[in-house]
């Protein structure tokens, strides 16, 4: 399958996304990322057996956090798809970047130039 | 061990005020296993403080620091080298941690940012418990292990009271009738004599209601 998706989505591979933790997320908000979302296996399928669930979880936590310091919970989400739904990974890809462009850069940002 | 909740970043950042210079001071005991104020939370609410302050354009230092224990004056001595460099110590260690950090800094700022609210246990990961109240005079032994002072909503000696219903207290429905757990506990264990006794009003003396307390060994002393 060659499917393409947004470029300014950077993948960091991880073994199993209960591998996520509160603070992995916010030490990506604070090198200056405008959003961040945990792509993990079907709710029922992992192969550690709770580990996107745990993400989910910890997911909804750092939405609060975002919320107190005022970023905004919407800019970080966790989807669901399996190894073989690359479509459905595109397509979050497409809707989250869609998301964060609807959002605007993180407020952490607007101190430093952007390139154009 | 000790039990806490984080306070509201709101909060957090009212009593900082304009202050830009923190040293956010974790402790490694009883707060760490209730996930409150180890280095995780630490780094957790430090970075909550360095993403809001670049948001609003600020200049700030944020320190993160974790001490084995907030409650020992030797592991508060080791901030003395650099505490100095801090408009303000933000300790996330029980009210006792606080409490001793603000005394052996005297002339800093030393502000709590957990509320410390019971002693407890590990009901499940990411679940806590109260259990005791520190009465001063343990009842454990007539009340199947179960106690009354601390779990009962009225701290009632000789229970229940008529709240109790399908062994949940009136209080609400998630919260167990102590009482209903004692007896339970007492048939289990054969010493169902021990319900026919009637337990006399109790020395609170021993407790809080007897002013500050203060426990001194001899033989351990220096
Ligand atoms: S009887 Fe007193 S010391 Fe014993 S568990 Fe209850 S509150 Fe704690
Ligand atoms: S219902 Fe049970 S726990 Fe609640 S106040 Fe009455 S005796 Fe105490």
């Amino acid at each position: 399958m060659r499917l393409s998706y947004p470029s300014n989505v950077k993948v960091v591979k991880l073994p199993c996304t209960g591998r996520v933790d509160v603070l992995l997320i916010l030490r990506a908000f604070e090198s200056g990322v405008d959003g961040v979302y945990v792509a993990g296996c079907m709710e029922g399928e992992c192969h550690f057996l709770r580990g996107n669930l745990r993400a989910r979880r910890r997911v909804e936590y750092v939405k609060g956090l975002l919320e107190e310091v005022g970023l905004g919970g919407g800019r970080v989400e966790m989807f669901n798809m399996s190894a073989s739904q690359g479509q459905l990974f595109a397509q979050f890809a497409r809707e989250m970047t869609e998301r964060i462009r609807s959002l605007g850069p993180s407020p952490v940002n607007k101190n430093v130039k952007r390139e154009a | 061990m000790i039990v806490g909740n984080r306070k509201d970043f709101k909060e957090i950042l009212e009593k900082l005020g304009s202050r830009r210079r923190v040293l956010v001071l974790g402790c490694n005991e009883c707060v760490t296993v209730c996930g409150v104020g180890g280095e995780r939370e630490v780094g957790v609410l430090s970075a909550e403080l360095r993403l809001y302050w670049k948001k609003e354009g600020e200049t700030f230092e944020v320190r993160e620091h974790t001490l084995e224990r907030q409650c020992d004056y030797e592991y508060i001595d080791q901030i003395r080298g650099f505490a100095d460099e801090y408009d303000v110590i933000l300790s996330m260690a029980c009210g006792a941690g606080v409490q001793y950090v603000a005394e052996a800094y005297k002339t800093k700022l030393v502000l709590p940012a957990v509320n410390t609210t019971f002693l407890g246990v590990t009901i499940e990961q990411g679940v806590w418990s109260e259990r005791c109240q520190g009465c001063g005079n343990c009842i454990l032994d007539m009340t199947g292990g179960i106690c009354p002072i601390a779990r009962c909503s009225k701290s009632l000696l000789n229970g229940p009271c008529g709240g109790s219903s399908g062994g949940k207290c009136e209080i609400d429905n998630e919260t167990d009738c102590a009482w209903q757990l004692i007896v339970d506990r007492l048939k289990e264990s054969g010493q169902m004599e021990r319900y026919e006794e009637i337990l006399p009003v109790k020395d609170w003396r021993t407790g809080r209601e007897g002013g500050p307390r203060k426990r001194v060994r001899e033989d351990l002393r220096l």
